[in-house]
């Protein structure tokens, strides 16, 4: 906070002082060499290890273990046929893991948004949004299978049950933690109820809400993934995919599988945090300092 | 151009008008047993600038929270004149952090749905009265204590009250800030003469922007003094170092003191 000493500055020297302070305390990350040096020099110590441990460390018969990297790259990804079935088996996951995050997302915001009006109502769902958090769902993938087969909506469904519990949490913890100051505000105006949670609740709740988000879309993706290992059966997605190639000794599809894997997720979380620092970011601390950004 | 604020109490054809705002015994138990006010009777003419002083916990928050209908009496009755629009003041500018200056200012508007052209037209008058010319766009986050206070209050000229209640809204600020505050409110208030209940822990600043300031005992409060403050306005900000000025601020202190005896 700025004290206003000294000749009287107009509004517009006021508003630069303060302008200046607030950069002054946050110093621009140059996005030169200097930020991009360091992870790069650990990718590449990262492939030294990797081939000292194909090369050095496994003789000739147990080499297929860890193959080298350009190894992978050759017989994953430059083989066409290998190529387009690990890419369609990645797009198929991708579609379920954004399927499954969405409906979690309107189902668990629109629930949370219920919670958040009435205690009896929170009182009512909260021990059941627990059970899902606990639950192992899945461990309950053949139960699942059992009821719901083994096709595009099942997969759908075990996502959205992985991913529904950071939505409701997040939201109505954003929900209710609204200054009560601002609550006082509202009240003074006798605002109704649609127009404070619309004006002042949603708004509020942005922050959490956003960090719901990137943790559920995480979920999401790792829901998709292991959740299409454990159902073995339907269209194969990326998690099929490495039990086949796991049970065949394909080692090199097996690594481009994984590698493939890490890098949806990798996405997905790189673009909630974007998503996030858009929204959020004009005004709220918390996505300012995000290490992403 | 000095004159005391015409404080209408009586009309020259029928009589004693009613005050912008009267407390007529009210007390306030909170249901934890805290008896927090005893019994107050309180009027605020139209056009009186009325300062509270008065211990920590002594019930001055709770006494404005009663006046705007926020928390209710336990006994007793507080009345507003009837169409008089009330705007409060908090001591946080409450400002809500994902909206710009403008939009801030024009909050209380769009809750009382003033059309759009006219809400835009009277934020940017009030910004204009304000001084935050040019800071329309900014956000909170890059605004000082004393800018965000600023835009409380033009948030709450736009409704053009005509009972205000302030909750020590300059505590949280510095002293050059606080007294610059206090003279751009008392501008304020003689351009738009609306009845003023100022709540602050600062004699001397209820001395100086007052037209009378009311002393509270500690809890369970009530009204164990009243000063009129027989100064001109506009009062210059040299007036806090007169010896009217001193006199008053004494008395206030020796009631203050005595209360707490």
């Amino acid at each position: 906070m700025s004290a206003d000493v000294g000749p009287p500055m107009s509004v517009e020297r006021q508003a630069v002082a303060a302008q200046v302070l607030i950069r002054a305390s946050r110093p621009r990350r140059a996005r030169g060499l200097g930020y991009w040096a360091p992870p790069f020099l650990l990718f590449l110590a990262f492939l030294g290890v990797w081939y000292l441990i194909s090369y050095v460390v496994l003789d000739g018969d147990r080499r297929f273990l860890l193959p080298p990297p350009h190894s992978v790259v050759r017989v994953a990804f430059l083989d066409t046929y290998s190529v387009t079935e690990l890419l369609r088996g990645l797009g198929l996951t991708a579609q379920v893991a954004l399927l499954g995050l969405l409906l979690a997302i309107g189902i668990g915001i629109t629930v949370a948004v219920l919670m958040s009006q009435a205690r009896w109502i929170e009182r009512s769902l909260y021990p059941y949004a627990v059970i899902l958090q606990t639950l192992p769902i899945l461990a309950m993938v053949p139960l699942i299978a059992f009821w719901f087969g083994y096709g595009f909506n099942a997969r759908v469904l075990v996502c959205v049950l992985i991913a529904l519990f950071p939505i409701i949490n997040n939201t109505l913890f954003g929900l209710r933690s609204v200054d009560q100051g601002q609550c006082d505000l509202f009240a003074l105006h006798r605002t109704g109820r649609i127009i404070r949670l619309w004006k002042l609740q949603l708004p509020a709740a942005l922050p959490a809400i956003f960090a719901g988000f990137r943790i559920s879309a995480g979920l999401a993706v790792i829901g998709a993934i292991v959740g299409d290992f454990f159902f073995k059966q339907g269209d194969p997605g990326i998690g099929v995919l490495i039990d086949l190639y796991r049970s065949r000794l394909q080692s090199e599809q097996l690594i481009g599988a994984v590698i493939l894997s890490s890098a949806l997720g990798i996405v997905v979380f790189w673009f909630f945090s974007f998503l996030t620092k858009r929204v959020v970011g004009g005004w709220h601390e918390s996505a300012l300092d995000d290490p992403s950004s | 151009m000095s004159e005391q604020p015409s404080t209408a109490t009586t009309d020259a054809a029928s009589g004693p008008l009613p005050p912008a705002l009267r407390f007529d015994r009210v007390s306030k138990r909170f249901p934890d047993g805290t008896a927090a006010l005893a019994g107050v009777d309180l009027d605020v003419a139209r056009g009186e600038f009325v300062s509270v002083v008065g211990p920590s916990g002594c019930g001055k928050s709770t006494l404005l929270r009663i006046a705007s209908g926020l928390t209710a009496a336990s006994a007793g009755s507080v009345s507003v004149q009837q169409d008089t629009k009330l705007g409060y003041v908090f001591q946080d500018a409450t400002l809500l952090p994902w909206r710009t200056v403008r939009r801030n200012v024009e909050l209380l508007a769009e809750l009382e749905r003033v059309p759009t052209a006219e809400r835009r037209a009277r934020a940017a008058e009030a910004i204009k009265l304000v001084g935050l010319e040019g800071a329309e766009r900014k956000r909170p986050r890059a605004l000082s204590g004393g800018m965000r206070m600023r835009v409380s209050l033009a948030r709450s000229l736009v409704l053009e009250p005509g009972l205000f209640l302030f909750d020590e809204p300059f505590g949280a600020l510095d002293e050059i800030t606080r007294e610059r505050l206090n003279d751009e409110l008392q501008q304020l208030f003689l351009a738009r003469r609306f009845a003023g209940l100022f709540v602050t822990h600062s004699v001397a600043e209820a001395v100086f922007l007052s037209t009378r300031v009311v002393v509270m005992s500690p809890r369970p409060g009530r009204i164990v003094g009243d000063h009129p403050v027989p100064l001109d306005y506009p009062r210059s900000p040299q007036a806090r170092f007169t010896e009217d000025f001193a006199r008053v601020a004494k008395a206030v202190s020796g009631s203050l003191r005595g209360a707490l005896a």
